[in-house]
Parts: C-alpha cells; structure tokens; sequence
C-alpha cells in the first residue's frame, strides 16, 4: 500500500462539517489501497465545491468547466489508456449542466469512474435548488418549494445500463472506499452518487437524515438483476439503499479501438509513409 | 488567364448523379493534364432541389469561380430555365432530348438510346463531355476500370460500351466546337478539396484526436480523418454537441494527442466557452471554422465570411490567439498544418477559417510534398525535476514547459481558474496580473511568426484588392482582367487574420491611390479590424453576403458602380 501521505494534505476552502471532506478522505484512502502512484492518476472536475477536489490532492487534475468534467475524462483515457481516470464533481455539475455529457457518458462506456457528490442543493452558489433537490422543498431561489421533478440519477444510469452504477454515503467511509474502489476496478463508465451532506445550505438532507435513511445492501442482493436493480434505484425515501445497485459489462470504448491497445496516442509515431500513400491514391 | 478556361456547369436536382459526373469528369481532366476548379453549390437536402457542379478547366490555372457559362449541362429542366442568362450569348447547353433547350444552342443527347439503362446515364454524359472538350478518352476508359473493377469485367465492359457509344454519337455530331488546348504531359496531380486538404495537413502534421459534432461545410474534415485516421492511428469520436466536442478535445490535448475540432458559425458559438479554456489552461487545440452564412442556421450549404469577428472575440476574457485563413487548397494543407505547430508552441487556441467555397473546392494540384515540412513543436517529453515541476512556471517569454499527465513523474495540474504556478486556484492580485501578463507574453512570439499577407498584380498599383480566405482567387482574376486593360491593380491577400503585424503591409497599402476592401460579408469585417489595429481607412468595400461565392464578374460590376 502507497503511503497516504503522497496525495498531500492541503487547506480547502469547503466549511466544516461538510461531507466533502470524508469523500476527499475517501479517495485518497481508496487509491493508496490500490496502490495507485500520483502520477498514475487523472483527475477531471467541473465547477462547484465537490469541483474543486483536484486541488486538494497530489495527482495529474484537469479542473474543468462547470457542467464539463465528462467530456475530457473520457477524451483523456482515450488518449492515454494507462491512466487511471476519474471524474468528480456535483449534482448540479455531473446532472444540471452536464447532462447531455452524463447520458452520453453512460452511452460511450469509456473506462473510467465518476464520482458525484449528491448534497441535492448548490452548494457553491449559495443554496439554490440541483436537479436532485427534492420537489417541493424550499430554497432561497425557490421560496415557494422546488416546483420541478427531482433527478433519478441512479435510476437513469439503470435504465440505460451503465456499466457500474453505485450509491454511497460520505457517513459511512468504509463502505465509501470500498465503491469508491470497485468502480475504478470495473471496466467501462462506472458511477457512485455520493450523498454528501452541505451543513451550510441544505437544511432538510443533514447528515442525520443521510444517516438515519441509508441502509447497506446485503450480499444476497444481485446486482446484475436488472429489475432488481431499477426497484432498488426507485428506493428512495425512509429508506434508501446503498452499495452497487447495478453493473453490467459491456466492452469500454477504449478496448474498441485498435489504437488504444498501443500505449498512450501522443507516443505514437507518425507515419508520414503511410500518409504519402493515401494521397498518392487520390491522383 | 481565364481566356482559354471553359466553365463547365452541370446542374440538376439532389440525387440525380451530377457530382459523380463532375467528379468523372474533373478526374479525367487532371490526368489529362488539364487546371481544373470546380465550386460546387448545393441546397440543404438530399434529394431533389436545384444543384450545381461547377468546373472551370483550362490548359492555366484557374484561381476562383466564374459565373459566364461555357457548357451548360442540363440534367433537367429546371437547370435550363434557371442558368440560361449565364450563358452569355455564347456557349451551349447538353440536355436529354426530351428537354427543351429555351432557344440556347444545344447539343441534344438521346441518352435513353445511348445509356441501356438509367444507371449508364453517368457514363453517357461523362462520353459526351470528353468527346466535346477534346480529352482523350484513355482516361475515361481508365477511371470506369478503377471504379468498377471490383463488379467484374462484365460491368467494366458494359460501362466500356455506353462510354464508346457517347463518344462516338458526340463525334458525329460534329460538336468538337469547344475542344481544351492540348497540353504537355504533367505531373501526376490529386483531385481534392479544401477539406481533404486540411484532413491532410492536419495528418502531415501528426493528429491524433478529433471530435467533432456534425455541421456542414465543417463535416468532410472528421469525415476525411475518419477514412484515413484507422489507418494513421487517430481517434475520431463523433460526440454529443459542440460543447463536448471542443471540451474532449480539450482533454485530450491535456492527455498528449495533438488534436483538431472542426465546426462551423452555430456549432462555434456553442464552443467558445471551451475556447476560454483553452487560453486559461494554455491547452493547445487546433479549431476547423468553416464558414456558412448566419444568423443561427442561415443558408446552411452556401459559402460566407462573416464570422471572423466571432472567431476573434470568441471566448470570455482576454487570452492570445492565432488565425489562420487559407485562401487556397496549397494554403489549407501547409496553415492546418502550421497551426499544430503554432498551437503546441504558444499553447494558445489557434484557428483555421474556412468558408464553404474552399472547403468544397475541388482542385488538381501535386501531392504535397511531407519531406520538406518544417517540424511540428511537441510538449516537454522530460521528467527532470518532477517534484519541482510546475505547469505555468513563469519565464520570459510566456512559455512554460507543458508536461503530459503519465509519462513520467511530473504531475500536471492544469486549471481553469486564476491560478498559481503550479495550476492551484489562487484569488491572489499579483498572481493573477502575472499570469494574465505571462499569457499575454506569447503573443509577441505568436507575432514573429505571422504568414505575411501576399501580393498580387501590379508592382505599383493605383488600386488594391483587400481580401483575405478564399476570396483571394476571385480578386485575383479581377486584378488581371483590370491589368491586361491598361489599369494598374493589385492584390493584398491575409492567409493569417490574426494577429496583424503593420509593417508587412501599411506602407505598401499607402502607396495606392484606392484601397478596395474585398469580402464575403455585409459589415466589412477585416476592413474594419485593419482599421482597428492599424487606423488605416479602406477607400471602397465590395462586399457579398448573397450566399455565393465571389467571381470577378460580380466584383468588376461592384467596381463600375
Ligand atoms: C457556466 C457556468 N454557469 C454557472 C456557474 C456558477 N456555478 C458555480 S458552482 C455552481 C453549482 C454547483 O453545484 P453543484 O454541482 O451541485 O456542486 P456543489 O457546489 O454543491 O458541490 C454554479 C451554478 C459557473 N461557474 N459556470
Ligand atoms: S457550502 Fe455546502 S457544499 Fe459547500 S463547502 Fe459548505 S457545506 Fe460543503
């Protein structure tokens, strides 16, 4: 196991309390398991508090725009296949701007992991309603309670049959690490929607709400049930389930092509013979 | 020059096979030895609609489009009633015997008795064409063995006959009245448009990764790295929108690919988010503009250059950037592959504007020569000093080593916020006036090597042509036919719109008595931006935002007004 301490530990700007740090802590925690170097890792952002993780951490960050953190993960383990890459933003990044992104993502099935700090609330901005705040809760921007249909993100990546589709508790940090790990394990688009309470501006999801609802799959759960997998997705109430809900194993992107399989794209030669041939052929 | 060139125009509706005539045709004209251009102009569908394949041909170069019309040929009869006044009371018309040639002089082609089947059309007109413009019909015959070989001897034959049958009915219709100058031998040329132009250069030049969302004229660039990216090791991922396009392309560059986005105005608009991005994070990206005209969706499949102003500004903040604006095929092979290099060494979004003319300009011109390139800048492939490394270490000159993520030890952080040396978010006001100014520091050596505009026509000139992109063919010939009457004109054409470097052009500028500014579009955008930069004032703007590319016709008629 790689010592903890490679990944540094830095001052964040995150308030106390907030869930943030224990899936910071996580991740660190998971990759030293794993005995992932630094320089083995990417790590891609959008914009918001979860976002700005690539700065509290020692290893390769691509901190992107808001709602953008999928487009260039994925682009970045096409490019380099050696590098493990991961994704990690918020709810109203991963599925408010960014969720054209998210279900092309599903679809594209490159290997890699997202990781989605779910506080149904934005955080950064001060409190507004996310595409997961619950309908009818009331925010700031929304005084007379959130008047759309709250976001399923589990139950979409179900539907679609994501490759690896997990929910976690920033509370419970060893069931954390343990997805945290399985899904940069699993081949293709694998997810876990974090719930990570924010103390400041969601004032109905509190960590003892979290705490209280979330309950651990057991082992006789199967997670390649598929309709299993869609009820247990549409739990989500009293009691809400976490572990991996679903996966599935469909050939990642990056297996498909051919280049892929030769090292990283930028190492590779140019073959300008080759080139000289196409263009001799359009004489 | 355009004297002995012929234009060539086959138009009909969408479907009906008038670009694999054209393509036949401009195909055994190069091999012949013949300068053939072709401007293709089409409408947003797939079938029907009215369609045009223009090829002007010659034993000298052509440099742009023409509107009088030498042979007309008529797939249907819309062709005849739409182009007649182009024919210019010379010229005539090839059609179907069952047309109505409208009074023009006509060469009528029983093509039912000719072509045994309505599939053999192709090969009927494509007989006739070469019988009437005098090209040998060996490179018929030889392009109809290349293109049906694979079907068996039986249909090369079959193919064979309705082309000798043609030949040989043009023949004794005694229609050889516009037959080509003969020409000597030439070197083996390809026939290819600005698109394949630029998807070569871009190869030349080693890419690696390109996503793309699909938007015409922008499309054949991904199209063309597709066809031959398997073969080069290149991915290619068409992807969700534009947002994502520029967004991957943007990682990927991060992740060690060079890596090129082609797009046109609307997809643009949606990516100039990305475009910040990419100055902030100094990730180096090579952006495909192919122009159409606006607003929003405009004429989807027809030719402008009104986005130069959106290209320039594109993007929130201030950030260096180049642009490069081919004028002709030579220029979008050598400026795509240029920009890679300018990109990887200024770490700054660098541009490649094109319009719909040149991206669908089919042209003969030699196989571009990859021994002569000059190298194309990579990243810093060291490791030294990992744990010092820093992403946007200040130095001198604005550049700072850019590591890629995995290949050694050197961590990468690369950000989108004002940030520190080593890529952390920072609100701190030296920082950020430092880096704002380290940024900026490259666009001195973006500047040093801007392509100089290049002149054309008289040496000293009473009148200019200002143009830049693909216009500069069409002023060109201007220049010319002015000359050849005693006048004295030039041409100053812009292969690169940006940045602009005075010295390569004011004082040659001053000197004429009338600077006319030259552009596809209605607010004289460059004339403007020159204005801007430099305080020099054009004297006239000719300007054309009808969708259709610029011919010396309209800009003699815009001259004389
Ligand atoms: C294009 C764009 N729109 C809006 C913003 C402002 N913005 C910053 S963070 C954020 C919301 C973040 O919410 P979430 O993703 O849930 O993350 P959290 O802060 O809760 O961790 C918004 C709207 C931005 N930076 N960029
Ligand atoms: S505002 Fe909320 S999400 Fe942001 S740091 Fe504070 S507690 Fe965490």
């Amino acid at each position: 196991m790689i010592d903890i301490s490679v990944y540094g530990d830095y001052k964040t700007s995150w308030c106390p309390g907030c869930g943030n740090h224990d899936v910071l802590a996580a991740l660190k925690q998971a990759l030293a398991e794993m005995d992932l170097a630094p320089h083995q890792v990417a790590h891609v952002s959008g914009i918001g508090q979860a976002a700005k993780a690539p700065h509290y951490i020692t290893i390769n960050g691509f901190n992107g725009l808001h709602g953008r953190g999928l487009p260039p993960a994925q682009a970045i383990k096409l490019v380099n296949p050696e590098l493990t890459v991961i994704a990690e933003s918020g709810d109203g990044c991963n599925y408010g701007e960014g969720g054209n992104h998210f279900l092309a993502a599903i679809r594209r099935n490159v290997d890699m992991t997202l990781l989605a700090h779910d506080n149904q609330v934005y955080g950064l901005t001060k409190g507004q309603a996310s595409p997961t705040t619950a309908e009818g809760q009331i925010t700031k921007s929304q005084p007379d309670g959130v008047t759309n249909a709250p976001f399923n993100p589990i139950a979409v990546a179900v539907a679609m049959r994501a490759n690896f589709v997990a929910r976690a508790f920033s509370g419970n940090k060893p069931h954390l690490i343990k997805m945290i790990q399985a899904a940069i394990r699993h081949p293709g688009f694998a997810m876990v929607d974090i719930f990570s309470p924010c103390v400041s501006f969601n004032k109905v999801n509190t960590f003892g709400w979290y705490k209280q609802r979330c309950y651990e799959l057991d082992a006789n759960y199967d997670p390649t049930d598929w309709n299993a997998a869609m009820e247990k997705a549409n739990e989500f109430g009293d009691r809400i389930p976490i572990g991996v809900i679903w996966k599935t194993d469909r050939k990642p992107l990056n297996e498909r092509f051919a280049v892929c399989k030769h090292g990283p794209l930028g190492r590779q030669p140019v073959d300008l013979k080759a080139l000289d041939a196409i263009m001799h052929s359009y004489i | 020059m355009s004297k002995q060139s012929k234009h060539i125009i086959i138009g009909g509706a969408a479907g009906q096979g008038l670009v694999t005539v054209g393509q036949l045709l401009c195909k055994a004209l190069v091999r012949a030895g013949y300068e053939v251009l072709v401007t293709q102009h089409y409408m947003s569908r797939v079938r029907g609609g009215h369609n045009t394949f223009n090829i002007r041909t010659g034993a000298q170069p052509v440099t742009g489009p023409a509107d009088a019309c030498d042979i007309l040929v008529a797939l249907n009869q819309e062709t005849v009633t739409l182009h007649k006044e182009e024919m210019a009371g010379k010229g005539f018309v090839i059609l179907d015997t069952a047309l109505n040639a409208e009074g023009l002089p006509a060469l009528k082609v029983p093509f039912d008795k000719l072509a045994p089947k309505a599939i053999f059309q192709n090969v009927a007109a494509l007989g006739v064409l070469c019988s009437v413009l005098g090209v040998d019909k060996e490179y018929a015959e030889e392009l109809l063995r290349e293109s049906f070989g694979k079907k068996g001897e039986d249909v090369v034959q079959q193919n064979r006959q309705v082309l000798d049958d043609a030949c040989a009915w043009a023949q004794e219709q005694q229609a050889l009245c516009d037959v080509l100058p003969a020409v000597p031998r030439r070197e083996p040329r390809m026939l290819i448009n600005g698109n394949e132009a630029i998807a070569f250069g871009a190869l030349a030049a080693g890419v690696k990764f390109c996503s793309f969302y699909p938007m015409t004229p922008a499309t054949t660039v991904a199209q063309n790295l597709i066809l031959h990216g398997r073969k080069l090791g290149v991915i290619v991922e068409q992807v969700e929108d534009e947002i994502a396009a520029l967004n991957m392309a943007l990682g990927a560059s991060y992740a060690g690919a060079p890596t090129l986005v082609p797009t046109s105005g609307g997809g643009f608009a949606l990516m100039t988010e990305a475009v910040s991005l990419a100055g902030v994070m100094e990730q180096p990206v090579v952006i495909v503009v192919a122009q159409r005209p606006g607003p929003a969706t405009g004429l989807p499949t027809r030719t402008e250059q009104a986005d130069l102003n959106l290209v320039l500004y594109s993007g929130h903040g201030e950030f260096p950037r180049a642009i490069f604006a081919p004028c002709t095929l030579e220029d979008c092979f050598h400026l795509t592959h240029k920009a890679f290099d300018i990109t990887e060494k200024y770490q700054s979004p660098v541009f490649v504007l094109t319009d719909q003319d040149l991206s669908d300009r089919l042209m003969g011109v030699p196989p571009f020569d990859l021994s002569s390139l000059p190298p194309v800048a990579g990243p810093d492939l060291t490791d030294d000093n990992a744990a010092g490394y820093k992403r946007y270490a200040f130095t001198e000159n604005g550049l700072s080593p850019r590591r890629i993520p995995g290949y050694g030890r050197s961590l990468v952080l690369a950000d989108c916020h004002e940030h520190t040396e080593d890529g952390h978010i920072t609100e701190d006001m030296g920082i950020r006036t430092a880096m704002n100014d380290k940024r900026f520091a490259k666009e001195l050596g973006i500047l040093s090597e801007v392509v100089p505009p290049r002149r054309f026509g008289a040496e000293q000139p009473d009148r200019i042509l200002l143009c830049w992109g693909s216009t500069e063919g069409a002023a060109r010939e201007t220049a010319d036919i002015l000359n050849a009457q005693g006048q004295k004109v030039a041409v100053l054409s812009f292969p690169q719109v940006w940045p602009l470097k005075p010295d390569q052009f004011l004082p040659f500028l001053a000197s004429a008595k009338e600077v006319v500014a030259v552009e596809g579009n209605k607010l004289g955008q460059f004339a403007r931006l020159l204005r801007q930069e430099t305080g020099f004032v054009v004297h006239r703007t000719v300007l054309r935002y009808d969708g259709r590319p610029f011919t010396p016709d309209f800009i003699l008629a815009k001259l004389s007004e």
